[in-house]
């Protein structure tokens, strides 16, 4: 009688494993339909989208983080909001409106923090990210962009009016801030390389980046092609570059320049130029394919149907193709052999071959914008 | 945006009924290109809130100067490439009147 329990337990439990639906999250990713507030669950392997998640707020450049269990997904709405997506759910698990005005955020290298930087009021708060409720508050009195994760229980960030870069430190629990003067004038964004050891800013208000070394004990500016536009009548840009999604080719950045059509390349130790790609318009993302042999570029309105390839072994122009109006952004699958791009007006995501650039499916999307796939879990600066 | 502004304009002449498309197709730029800094719903961003409470101190004429020419040393560009004056008049009196939908 005993056995014949156990085997009835055993019956039992196989059983009800069954019935529970495994998700798995590895492959999946998240699309921001940027005017309806709602999220594109999306399958990498399907090429489609497999569910909406709605009720997000104002998702106008919107961008989100992973939970490093490539469960949860932390939303940072234009409109201040920070909401929390269990993608395994298929649902909104939590949303706070922690400030009027937001751009972007990240989350801590141990995952159990968040933090959301804001345009009204200045400045960065900092959010547990089991319960969305807030750590930290840090006040700037500027505009702040280009928030980053750091090794360390760090995050990064730099103030557009004041010109400074901040490094909160949440070791301890209380952010311990080093600030860091005379980055340059109104830096737009800012990047942070896949090691974690420089963080790089972006300057409209005058020619060059500033890096700095997050591996020093004293971490100062560094001035990077100073003199890259002098001399040049400055083109007006219709849109900010982004420096998120950093290009590294190889031992090289890819930067977008700004006021003028190029991509600049800069050597990764020394920090000097390497060379100047012209392109078709005012680049806004150059993002590397994740082995680092080409990079992809789209443009600024009016010229943002068209995307250009460059190779980054010749710096050439390999391929250019239209895929059509309002290219906003591209996102490459993990190992690079596919690349998402959101094309906003033509109401659709598609998806290309990275080798033969042929077109190997799309599908429909609202107003689509940024596409963010969970491999971004596990690297520094996503 | 300029050559299917003058395209539609040319293809339907003088008629009304160029107006309304002509008029959707700013709308648009002004909620997706100016949006880009100003915010898709024009409260803010990188650049100034542009509703029109915070604009009550432009009138038309002034406003429309701001749009064609920009704002030296900020990164308020000129759209005199890419828009006509009356673009540029229509754009500012949709600002002032805070009449986008």
């Amino acid at each position: 009688m005993k056995w014949l329990g156990s085997t009835f337990l055993a019956i039992f439990m196989a059983a009800s494993a069954q019935a529970e639906d495994i998700v798995t999250t590895g492959d999946l990713g998240l699309v921001v339909e940027r005017a309806s507030g709602s999220l594109l669950l999306v399958d990498q392997s399907e090429r489609s989208s497999i569910a909406r998640i709605e009720g997000l707020g104002d998702l106008s450049h919107a961008s989100l983080v992973y939970s490093p269990d490539q469960r949860y997904a932390y939303v940072f709405g234009r409109d201040g909001g920070l909401t929390k997506v269990d993608i395994a759910r298929k649902e909104i698990t939590d949303r706070v409106v922690q400030s009027g005005n937001a751009i972007g955020g990240a989350i801590s290298d141990d995952g159990t923090l968040v933090a959301v930087s804001n345009y009204e009021p200045g400045g960065v708060r900092i959010f547990d990210a089991e319960t969305l409720e807030m750590v930290a508050d840090i006040p700037t009195d500027s505009k702040t962009i280009g928030l980053v994760d750091a090794p360390g229980r760090r995050f990064v960030f730099t103030l557009w009016d004041a010109g400074e870069t901040w490094i909160a430190d949440m070791s301890s629990g209380d952010p311990q801030i080093t600030k860091i003067t005379e980055i340059g004038a109104n830096p737009y964004d800012a990047l942070i390389t896949g090691d974690g050891r420089l963080y790089i800013t972006g300057l409209f208000g005058e020619d060059g980046l500033t890096a700095i070394d997050l591996w020093s004990p004293e971490p100062k500016p560094i001035r990077v092609l100073p003199d890259y536009g002098r001399g040049q009548q400055d083109l007006p840009v219709y849109k900010m570059p982004h420096l998120e999604g950093w290009a590294r080719a190889g031992r090289e950045f890819v930067l977008p320049a700004v006021g003028h059509h190029q991509v600049l390349w800069i050597d990764g130790g020394s920090l000097e130029e390497t060379g100047r790609t012209d392109t078709y318009g005012q680049p806004v993302f150059a993002m590397a394919r994740p082995d680092g042999r080409q990079v992809w570029v789209n443009f600024a309105h009016p010229l943002n149907d068209t995307i250009q390839v460059i190779d980054t072994l010749t710096k050439e122009i390999v391929h250019e193709f239209k895929p059509g109006p309002a290219v906003l952004h591209m996102e490459f699958s993990p190992r690079g052999h596919e690349v998402w791009i959101s094309v906003r007006d033509a109401g659709k995501v598609m998806i290309y071959d990275t080798r033969t650039f042929e077109k190997r499916g799309e599908f429909e999307a609202e107003s689509p914008s940024g596409i963010f796939f969970t491999s971004r879990a596990h690297k520094t600066g996503l | 945006m300029r050559n299917l502004l003058i395209a539609l304009l040319m293809w339907s002449g003088p008629a009304l009924a160029s107006d309304a498309s002509s008029t959707d197709d700013l709308i648009n730029l002004v909620k997706q290109d100016c949006g880009s800094c100003h915010g898709l719903t024009l409260k803010g961003g990188l650049g100034p809130d542009i509703r029109p409470q915070s604009l009550s101190h432009y009138d038309v004429e002034t406003l429309s100067t701001v749009v064609l020419d920009g704002i030296p040393d900020t990164a308020m560009p000129p759209w005199r490439p890419l828009l006509s004056e009356a673009d540029a008049q229509k754009i500012a009196e949709y600002l002032l009147q805070g009449d986008l939908k």
